[in-house]
Protein backbone atom coordinates (compact mmCIF):
# COMPACT_ATOMS: atom_id res chain seq x y z
CA UNK A 1 0.00 0.00 0.00
CA UNK A 2 1.20 3.57 -0.63
CA UNK A 3 2.62 5.08 2.21
CA UNK A 4 0.70 8.72 3.80
CA UNK A 5 2.50 11.81 4.29
CA UNK A 6 0.31 14.78 6.11
CA UNK A 7 1.50 17.91 4.39
CA UNK A 8 0.40 21.00 5.94
CA UNK A 9 -0.17 24.37 3.70
CA UNK A 10 -1.79 23.89 0.21
CA UNK A 11 0.32 26.88 -0.84
CA UNK A 12 2.88 26.66 -3.87
CA UNK A 13 5.37 24.94 -1.27
CA UNK A 14 2.49 22.16 -0.26
CA UNK A 15 1.60 21.50 -3.76
CA UNK A 16 4.93 21.26 -5.81
CA UNK A 17 5.97 18.62 -2.77
CA UNK A 18 2.37 16.57 -3.34
CA UNK A 19 3.22 16.32 -7.23
CA UNK A 20 6.68 15.25 -6.69
CA UNK A 21 5.29 12.85 -3.96
CA UNK A 22 3.09 11.33 -6.09
CA UNK A 23 5.60 11.00 -8.80
CA UNK A 24 7.29 8.90 -6.33
CA UNK A 25 5.10 6.87 -5.65
CA UNK A 26 3.86 8.29 -2.25
CA UNK A 27 -0.04 9.50 -0.85
CA UNK A 28 0.49 12.94 -0.04
CA UNK A 29 -2.51 14.45 1.91
CA UNK A 30 -2.78 18.14 2.22
CA UNK A 31 -4.72 20.11 4.58
CA UNK A 32 -4.96 23.67 4.18
CA UNK A 33 -6.74 26.29 5.99
CA UNK A 34 -8.09 28.60 3.83
CA UNK A 35 -10.99 28.06 1.18
CA UNK A 36 -8.78 27.93 -1.91
CA UNK A 37 -5.35 26.28 -2.92
CA UNK A 38 -2.29 27.64 -4.09
CA UNK A 39 -2.16 30.20 -0.86
CA UNK A 40 -0.26 34.06 -1.59
CA UNK A 41 0.53 33.14 -5.24
CA UNK A 42 -3.17 32.45 -5.87
CA UNK A 43 -3.98 36.15 -4.95
CA UNK A 44 -1.40 37.51 -6.87
CA UNK A 45 -1.52 38.71 -10.43
CA UNK A 46 1.90 38.45 -12.19
CA UNK A 47 4.84 37.33 -11.10
CA UNK A 48 9.13 38.54 -11.79
CA UNK A 49 10.66 38.53 -13.52
CA UNK A 50 9.21 36.76 -16.52
CA UNK A 51 5.63 39.07 -16.04
CA UNK A 52 4.37 35.19 -15.65
CA UNK A 53 0.51 35.11 -14.39
CA UNK A 54 0.45 33.92 -11.52
CA UNK A 55 -2.81 31.91 -12.06
CA UNK A 56 -1.29 30.18 -14.54
CA UNK A 57 1.26 28.76 -12.32
CA UNK A 58 -1.39 27.79 -9.30
CA UNK A 59 -3.79 26.01 -12.48
CA UNK A 60 -0.50 23.67 -13.15
CA UNK A 61 0.45 22.84 -9.63
CA UNK A 62 -3.19 21.84 -8.84
CA UNK A 63 -3.73 20.17 -11.82
CA UNK A 64 -0.79 18.23 -11.09
CA UNK A 65 -2.06 17.27 -7.82
CA UNK A 66 -5.60 15.71 -8.80
CA UNK A 67 -4.61 12.45 -7.20
CA UNK A 68 -4.21 14.09 -3.86
CA UNK A 69 -5.91 13.92 -0.79
CA UNK A 70 -6.41 17.61 -0.21
CA UNK A 71 -9.04 18.95 2.70
CA UNK A 72 -9.72 22.72 2.17
CA UNK A 73 -11.02 24.81 5.58
CA UNK A 74 -9.20 22.67 7.70
CA UNK A 75 -6.56 22.68 10.46
CA UNK A 76 -4.34 20.47 12.40
CA UNK A 77 -6.21 19.97 15.96
CA UNK A 78 -3.50 18.17 17.36
CA UNK A 79 -0.45 15.67 16.43
CA UNK A 80 0.91 12.91 18.73
CA UNK A 81 4.14 11.47 18.75
CA UNK A 82 4.68 7.58 18.06
CA UNK A 83 7.38 4.46 18.34
CA UNK A 84 7.33 5.37 14.68
CA UNK A 85 5.75 8.34 13.27
CA UNK A 86 2.90 10.45 13.72
CA UNK A 87 -0.96 10.69 14.57
CA UNK A 88 -2.63 13.72 13.27
CA UNK A 89 -5.73 14.64 14.19
CA UNK A 90 -7.72 17.17 11.68
CA UNK A 91 -10.52 19.75 12.67
CA UNK A 92 -13.21 17.50 10.03
CA UNK A 93 -12.15 14.67 12.42
CA UNK A 94 -10.65 12.68 10.27
CA UNK A 95 -7.16 10.74 12.10
CA UNK A 96 -4.42 10.22 10.15
CA UNK A 97 -0.85 8.49 10.59
CA UNK A 98 1.95 9.25 9.15
CA UNK A 99 5.66 8.69 9.67
CA UNK A 100 6.61 12.08 7.89
CA UNK A 101 5.13 15.27 8.30
CA UNK A 102 5.75 18.50 5.71
CA UNK A 103 5.54 21.61 7.33
CA UNK A 104 4.71 24.07 4.43
CA UNK A 105 2.71 26.43 5.89
CA UNK A 106 4.19 29.57 4.90
CA UNK A 107 3.96 33.56 5.85
CA UNK A 108 1.86 36.08 6.60
CA UNK A 109 1.73 39.47 5.10
CA UNK A 110 2.52 42.28 7.96
CA UNK A 111 -0.20 43.73 8.94
CA UNK A 112 0.76 47.12 7.50
CA UNK A 113 -2.01 49.00 9.67
CA UNK A 114 0.43 48.39 12.84
CA UNK A 115 2.76 50.69 11.36
CA UNK A 116 0.59 53.46 12.38
CA UNK A 117 2.67 56.59 10.99
CA UNK A 118 1.89 55.38 7.52
CA UNK A 119 -1.91 55.75 8.05
CA UNK A 120 -2.90 52.28 6.64
CA UNK A 121 -6.74 52.06 7.14
CA UNK A 122 -6.54 55.78 7.87
CA UNK A 123 -5.89 57.91 4.83
CA UNK A 124 -7.92 57.49 2.00
CA UNK A 125 -5.37 56.87 -0.60
CA UNK A 126 -2.52 54.63 1.20
CA UNK A 127 -2.31 50.92 -0.11
CA UNK A 128 0.12 47.71 0.67
CA UNK A 129 1.29 45.44 -2.59
CA UNK A 130 -1.19 43.12 -1.72
CA UNK A 131 -4.31 45.92 -2.64
CA UNK A 132 -2.33 46.62 -5.53
CA UNK A 133 -1.66 43.36 -6.53
CA UNK A 134 -5.73 42.31 -6.66
CA UNK A 135 -6.45 45.61 -8.28
CA UNK A 136 -3.91 44.48 -11.42
CA UNK A 137 -5.83 41.18 -10.92
CA UNK A 138 -9.53 43.16 -11.28
CA UNK A 139 -10.34 43.98 -7.69
CA UNK A 140 -12.05 46.92 -7.98
CA UNK A 141 -10.12 49.81 -5.23
CA UNK A 142 -11.56 53.03 -4.37
CA UNK A 143 -8.41 54.04 -2.78
CA UNK A 144 -6.44 53.91 -6.33
CA UNK A 145 -7.29 57.33 -8.35
CA UNK A 146 -8.16 57.58 -11.91
CA UNK A 147 -5.67 59.60 -13.22
CA UNK A 148 -2.87 59.14 -11.09
CA UNK A 149 -0.29 62.01 -11.40
CA UNK A 150 2.76 60.98 -8.36
CA UNK A 151 2.54 57.59 -7.14
CA UNK A 152 4.85 56.03 -4.36
CA UNK A 153 6.36 53.33 -3.15
CA UNK A 154 7.58 52.44 0.70
CA UNK A 155 10.27 49.74 0.99
CA UNK A 156 10.52 47.62 3.94
CA UNK A 157 7.09 47.73 5.93
CA UNK A 158 7.28 46.00 8.75
CA UNK A 159 10.67 44.26 7.60
CA UNK A 160 13.93 45.40 9.23
CA UNK A 161 12.33 47.44 11.66
CA UNK A 162 13.26 45.87 15.20
CA UNK A 163 9.96 47.92 16.45
CA UNK A 164 7.53 46.35 14.04
CA UNK A 165 9.20 42.68 15.64
CA UNK A 166 10.82 42.00 12.58
CA UNK A 167 14.78 42.01 11.98
CA UNK A 168 14.86 40.41 9.00
CA UNK A 169 14.72 41.48 5.40
CA UNK A 170 11.60 40.40 2.92
CA UNK A 171 13.65 39.66 0.10
CA UNK A 172 10.71 40.02 -2.38
CA UNK A 173 9.65 43.22 -1.83
CA UNK A 174 12.49 45.28 -3.33
CA UNK A 175 11.99 43.51 -6.55
CA UNK A 176 7.94 43.83 -6.18
CA UNK A 177 8.05 47.44 -5.47
CA UNK A 178 10.01 47.75 -8.90
CA UNK A 179 7.72 45.63 -10.67
CA UNK A 180 4.63 47.28 -9.24
CA UNK A 181 5.98 50.62 -9.97
CA UNK A 182 6.78 49.49 -13.47
CA UNK A 183 3.24 48.09 -14.10
CA UNK A 184 2.02 51.40 -12.74
CA UNK A 185 4.14 53.10 -15.15
CA UNK A 186 2.47 50.94 -17.90
CA UNK A 187 -0.97 52.14 -16.63
CA UNK A 188 -0.14 55.66 -16.45
CA UNK A 189 2.50 56.68 -18.48
CA UNK A 190 1.91 60.21 -17.32
CA UNK A 191 1.95 59.41 -13.53
CA UNK A 192 5.67 60.05 -11.93
CA UNK A 193 6.93 57.14 -9.98
CA UNK A 194 8.99 57.28 -6.47
CA UNK A 195 10.50 54.57 -4.46
CA UNK A 196 11.61 54.89 -1.08
CA UNK A 197 14.12 52.23 0.04
CA UNK A 198 17.00 52.10 2.27
CA UNK A 199 18.95 49.56 -0.07
CA UNK A 200 17.70 47.97 -3.05
CA UNK A 201 17.93 44.18 -2.51
CA UNK A 202 18.12 43.24 -5.94
CA UNK A 203 19.98 39.56 -5.68
CA UNK A 204 17.97 37.28 -7.95
CA UNK A 205 17.78 36.29 -11.38
CA UNK A 206 17.17 39.82 -13.68
CA UNK A 207 16.29 41.61 -11.06
CA UNK A 208 19.19 44.33 -11.34
CA UNK A 209 18.06 44.59 -15.34
CA UNK A 210 14.65 45.04 -13.88
CA UNK A 211 16.09 47.99 -11.82
CA UNK A 212 17.81 49.30 -14.80
CA UNK A 213 14.81 49.13 -16.86
CA UNK A 214 12.94 51.20 -14.58
CA UNK A 215 15.67 53.67 -14.35
CA UNK A 216 16.14 54.10 -17.59
CA UNK A 217 12.50 53.44 -20.00
CA UNK A 218 10.73 53.92 -17.34
CA UNK A 219 12.03 57.13 -15.58
CA UNK A 220 11.22 55.54 -12.47
CA UNK A 221 12.77 57.66 -9.37
CA UNK A 222 14.35 56.36 -6.40
CA UNK A 223 14.99 58.11 -3.15
CA UNK A 224 17.48 56.63 -0.72
CA UNK A 225 15.54 56.97 2.86
CA UNK A 226 12.86 55.18 4.89
CA UNK A 227 9.07 57.19 4.94
CA UNK A 228 9.19 58.52 8.17
CA UNK A 229 5.79 59.62 8.19
CA UNK A 230 2.48 60.53 6.35
CA UNK A 231 -0.20 62.42 6.85
CA UNK A 232 -3.37 63.41 4.70
CA UNK A 233 -3.77 67.25 2.81
CA UNK A 234 -6.63 69.06 3.12
CA UNK A 235 -7.45 67.98 -0.58
CA UNK A 236 -7.41 64.61 0.35
CA UNK A 237 -3.64 63.75 -1.13
CA UNK A 238 -0.75 61.77 0.82
CA UNK A 239 1.60 64.18 2.31
CA UNK A 240 5.28 61.97 2.15
CA UNK A 241 8.16 62.50 4.50
CA UNK A 242 11.59 61.43 4.92
CA UNK A 243 14.98 62.25 4.38
CA UNK A 244 16.95 62.08 1.61
CA UNK A 245 20.14 60.97 2.48
CA UNK A 246 21.91 61.09 -0.33
CA UNK A 247 21.23 65.00 -0.22
CA UNK A 248 21.61 65.01 3.46
CA UNK A 249 18.04 66.60 3.51
CA UNK A 250 14.71 65.89 4.31
CA UNK A 251 12.20 65.83 1.52
CA UNK A 252 8.32 65.71 1.34
CA UNK A 253 6.27 65.58 -1.39
CA UNK A 254 2.62 65.13 -2.12
CA UNK A 255 1.01 62.16 -3.81
CA UNK A 256 -2.08 60.82 -5.07
CA UNK A 257 -1.07 57.43 -3.86
CA UNK A 258 1.26 55.44 -1.93
CA UNK A 259 1.31 51.88 -1.82
CA UNK A 260 3.27 50.23 1.29
CA UNK A 261 5.30 46.89 0.45
CA UNK A 262 4.64 45.17 3.72
CA UNK A 263 6.72 41.93 4.48
CA UNK A 264 6.87 38.50 5.24
CA UNK A 265 6.07 37.22 8.84
CA UNK A 266 6.07 33.49 10.07
CA UNK A 267 2.62 32.10 9.66
CA UNK A 268 0.99 32.24 13.65
CA UNK A 269 -0.38 28.58 12.42
CA UNK A 270 3.31 27.35 11.40
CA UNK A 271 4.39 28.42 15.26
CA UNK A 272 1.45 26.65 16.72
CA UNK A 273 2.06 23.00 14.79
CA UNK A 274 5.71 23.80 15.87
CA UNK A 275 4.40 24.40 19.62
CA UNK A 276 2.71 20.85 19.25
CA UNK A 277 5.44 19.31 17.60
CA UNK A 278 7.95 20.65 20.57
CA UNK A 279 9.72 22.12 17.24
CA UNK A 280 11.67 25.41 18.23
CA UNK A 281 11.31 28.53 16.70
CA UNK A 282 14.24 30.41 15.29
CA UNK A 283 15.19 34.29 16.90
CA UNK A 284 13.64 35.46 13.48
CA UNK A 285 10.03 33.99 14.38
CA UNK A 286 10.52 31.63 11.63
CA UNK A 287 11.24 27.62 11.89
CA UNK A 288 14.14 26.20 13.15
CA UNK A 289 15.95 24.13 10.70
CA UNK A 290 18.31 20.83 11.78
CA UNK A 291 20.93 23.89 10.23
CA UNK A 292 20.81 26.82 7.89
CA UNK A 293 23.13 25.00 4.69
CA UNK A 294 23.07 21.59 4.59
CA UNK A 295 19.86 21.08 6.39
CA UNK A 296 17.46 23.68 6.14
CA UNK A 297 14.24 21.40 5.32
CA UNK A 298 14.84 18.85 8.08
CA UNK A 299 13.73 19.67 11.73
CA UNK A 300 15.25 18.54 15.00
CA UNK A 301 13.04 16.33 15.12
CA UNK A 302 12.88 13.01 13.09
CA UNK A 303 10.18 12.69 10.50
CA UNK A 304 9.20 16.00 10.70
CA UNK A 305 10.37 18.27 7.19
CA UNK A 306 10.09 21.82 5.96
CA UNK A 307 9.35 23.69 2.56
CA UNK A 308 9.16 27.37 1.72
CA UNK A 309 8.94 30.14 3.89
CA UNK A 310 7.78 28.50 7.30
CA UNK A 311 11.88 28.69 7.23
CA UNK A 312 12.15 31.88 6.34
CA UNK A 313 11.37 34.56 3.54
CA UNK A 314 11.81 32.72 0.18
CA UNK A 315 10.88 33.81 -3.19
CA UNK A 316 8.34 31.56 -5.66
CA UNK A 317 11.61 29.78 -7.36
CA UNK A 318 13.10 29.21 -4.21
CA UNK A 319 10.13 28.01 -2.55
CA UNK A 320 9.43 25.09 -5.45
CA UNK A 321 12.80 24.23 -5.21
CA UNK A 322 12.83 23.50 -1.30
CA UNK A 323 9.45 21.68 -2.34
CA UNK A 324 11.00 19.22 -4.41
CA UNK A 325 13.53 18.64 -2.19
CA UNK A 326 11.74 17.83 0.88
CA UNK A 327 9.57 15.63 -1.37
CA UNK A 328 12.71 13.39 -2.18
CA UNK A 329 14.01 13.94 1.50
CA UNK A 330 10.94 12.32 2.91
CA UNK A 331 10.86 9.48 0.45
CA UNK A 332 14.76 8.58 1.38
CA UNK A 333 13.42 8.84 5.17
CA UNK A 334 10.92 7.09 4.14
CA UNK A 335 12.96 3.78 2.00
CA UNK A 336 15.40 3.70 5.15
CA UNK B 1 15.86 99.78 14.74
CA UNK B 2 17.05 97.60 18.00
CA UNK B 3 18.99 94.45 16.83
CA UNK B 4 17.87 91.27 18.88
CA UNK B 5 19.86 88.87 17.20
CA UNK B 6 17.16 86.41 15.96
CA UNK B 7 16.49 85.54 12.75
CA UNK B 8 14.55 83.25 10.40
CA UNK B 9 16.17 80.21 9.32
CA UNK B 10 15.60 78.80 5.95
CA UNK B 11 13.89 75.40 5.88
CA UNK B 12 16.31 72.78 3.90
CA UNK B 13 13.70 70.61 3.34
CA UNK B 14 13.78 69.87 -0.35
CA UNK B 15 10.04 70.08 -1.52
CA UNK B 16 9.32 67.93 -4.65
CA UNK B 17 6.21 69.70 -4.86
CA UNK B 18 7.93 72.53 -5.94
CA UNK B 19 10.84 71.71 -6.95
CA UNK B 20 11.76 73.33 -10.64
CA UNK B 21 12.72 70.78 -12.40
CA UNK B 22 12.57 71.73 -15.92
CA UNK B 23 16.37 71.49 -16.63
CA UNK B 24 16.18 68.26 -15.28
CA UNK B 25 13.94 67.33 -17.83
CA UNK B 26 15.36 69.19 -20.81
CA UNK B 27 18.87 67.17 -19.65
CA UNK B 28 16.94 64.13 -19.18
CA UNK B 29 15.82 63.92 -22.58
CA UNK B 30 19.64 64.91 -23.99
CA UNK B 31 20.76 62.64 -21.97
CA UNK B 32 18.33 59.59 -21.26
CA UNK B 33 21.48 57.65 -19.56
CA UNK B 34 21.51 60.05 -16.75
CA UNK B 35 18.59 58.45 -15.46
CA UNK B 36 20.23 55.12 -14.85
CA UNK B 37 23.05 56.57 -12.35
CA UNK B 38 22.37 54.56 -8.60
CA UNK B 39 24.50 57.26 -7.01
CA UNK B 40 27.44 54.55 -6.15
CA UNK B 41 29.88 57.25 -6.28
CA UNK B 42 32.61 55.86 -8.20
CA UNK B 43 32.99 59.35 -10.45
CA UNK B 44 33.16 61.40 -7.70
CA UNK B 45 35.82 59.16 -5.70
CA UNK B 46 37.97 58.86 -8.81
CA UNK B 47 37.59 62.95 -9.77
CA UNK B 48 40.95 64.95 -9.42
CA UNK B 49 38.79 68.03 -9.25
CA UNK B 50 36.45 66.84 -6.64
CA UNK B 51 39.11 66.78 -3.42
CA UNK B 52 40.08 70.42 -4.13
CA UNK B 53 36.61 71.82 -5.65
CA UNK B 54 33.80 69.93 -3.97
CA UNK B 55 32.64 68.78 -7.75
CA UNK B 56 30.84 65.55 -7.50
CA UNK B 57 29.18 64.33 -10.85
CA UNK B 58 26.98 61.81 -8.22
CA UNK B 59 25.75 64.89 -6.48
CA UNK B 60 25.56 67.34 -10.16
CA UNK B 61 23.12 64.25 -10.81
CA UNK B 62 21.16 64.23 -7.45
CA UNK B 63 20.97 67.89 -7.71
CA UNK B 64 19.20 68.04 -10.96
CA UNK B 65 16.99 65.42 -9.70
CA UNK B 66 16.04 67.58 -7.13
CA UNK B 67 16.22 70.54 -9.09
CA UNK B 68 18.58 72.48 -7.31
CA UNK B 69 21.33 74.57 -8.92
CA UNK B 70 24.69 72.72 -10.04
CA UNK B 71 26.59 75.49 -11.94
CA UNK B 72 28.83 75.94 -8.99
CA UNK B 73 29.94 72.46 -9.34
CA UNK B 74 30.61 72.14 -12.68
CA UNK B 75 32.50 75.52 -13.05
CA UNK B 76 35.06 73.09 -11.26
CA UNK B 77 35.33 70.13 -14.13
CA UNK B 78 38.21 70.04 -16.17
CA UNK B 79 36.39 67.93 -18.72
CA UNK B 80 39.52 65.30 -17.84
CA UNK B 81 37.18 62.12 -18.26
CA UNK B 82 37.94 60.47 -15.27
CA UNK B 83 34.41 59.88 -14.11
CA UNK B 84 33.74 58.62 -17.63
CA UNK B 85 35.71 55.72 -17.43
CA UNK B 86 34.83 54.15 -13.93
CA UNK B 87 31.30 54.86 -13.74
CA UNK B 88 29.51 50.86 -13.93
CA UNK B 89 26.47 51.78 -15.71
CA UNK B 90 28.28 52.91 -18.63
CA UNK B 91 27.04 56.34 -18.33
CA UNK B 92 29.16 59.27 -20.52
CA UNK B 93 29.75 61.45 -17.45
CA UNK B 94 31.73 64.12 -19.53
CA UNK B 95 28.97 64.45 -22.85
CA UNK B 96 26.52 65.28 -19.65
CA UNK B 97 28.58 67.49 -17.66
CA UNK B 98 28.87 69.06 -21.37
CA UNK B 99 25.27 68.91 -22.07
CA UNK B 100 24.37 70.49 -18.82
CA UNK B 101 26.61 73.10 -19.64
CA UNK B 102 25.23 73.76 -22.71
CA UNK B 103 21.66 74.34 -21.41
CA UNK B 104 22.71 76.27 -18.58
CA UNK B 105 24.33 78.34 -21.52
CA UNK B 106 20.92 78.61 -23.43
CA UNK B 107 19.07 79.77 -19.81
S1 LIG C 1 13.51 43.12 -0.05
FE1 LIG C 1 13.86 45.33 -0.06
S2 LIG C 1 11.90 46.20 0.58
FE2 LIG C 1 11.88 44.06 1.17
S3 LIG C 1 12.59 44.04 3.27
FE3 LIG C 1 14.37 43.65 1.96
S4 LIG C 1 15.28 45.64 1.61
FE4 LIG C 1 13.21 46.00 2.40
S1 LIG D 1 35.59 65.05 -16.09
FE1 LIG D 1 35.25 66.55 -14.47
S2 LIG D 1 33.90 65.48 -13.03
FE2 LIG D 1 34.80 63.91 -14.34
S3 LIG D 1 36.63 63.22 -13.23
FE3 LIG D 1 37.29 64.84 -14.62
S4 LIG D 1 37.19 66.71 -13.40
FE4 LIG D 1 36.00 65.16 -12.32
S1 LIG E 1 29.75 56.49 -11.31
FE1 LIG E 1 27.95 56.54 -12.62
S2 LIG E 1 26.37 55.42 -11.49
FE2 LIG E 1 27.99 55.93 -10.05
S3 LIG E 1 27.31 57.84 -9.13
FE3 LIG E 1 28.65 58.38 -10.83
S4 LIG E 1 27.28 58.65 -12.58
FE4 LIG E 1 26.12 57.58 -11.00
Amino acid sequence: MKENVIIIGGGVAGLEAARQMLSLGLRPIIVEQSDHLGGHVACWHRLFPDMTPARELVAKLVESCREANIFLETTVQSINRLKDGYAVMLSNGVNILSRAVLIASGFKLFDAAKKEEYGYGVYDHVITNRDLENWFAGAEDLRIPREPKVFGFVHCVGSRDIKAGNTQCSKVCCMTAIKQAIEIKEKFPGCEVFCFYMDLRLFGKKYEDFYLNAQRDYGIRFIRGRVSEVSETIDGRVQVKAEDTLSGKPLKIQMDCLCLMAGMQCNPSATSIADMLHVEVDTDGFLRSKDNIYSILESQKPGIFFAGACTGTKTVPETVAEARAAALSIFNYLSR
Amino acid sequence: MMEFGFRLSPSSTIDLDRADLSLYRKIERLEPDMKTCMACGSCSATCTAGQYSGMSMRKVILGLQRGTDVSGMLSCCMLCGKCTMVCPRGINTRHLILSICRTYEKK
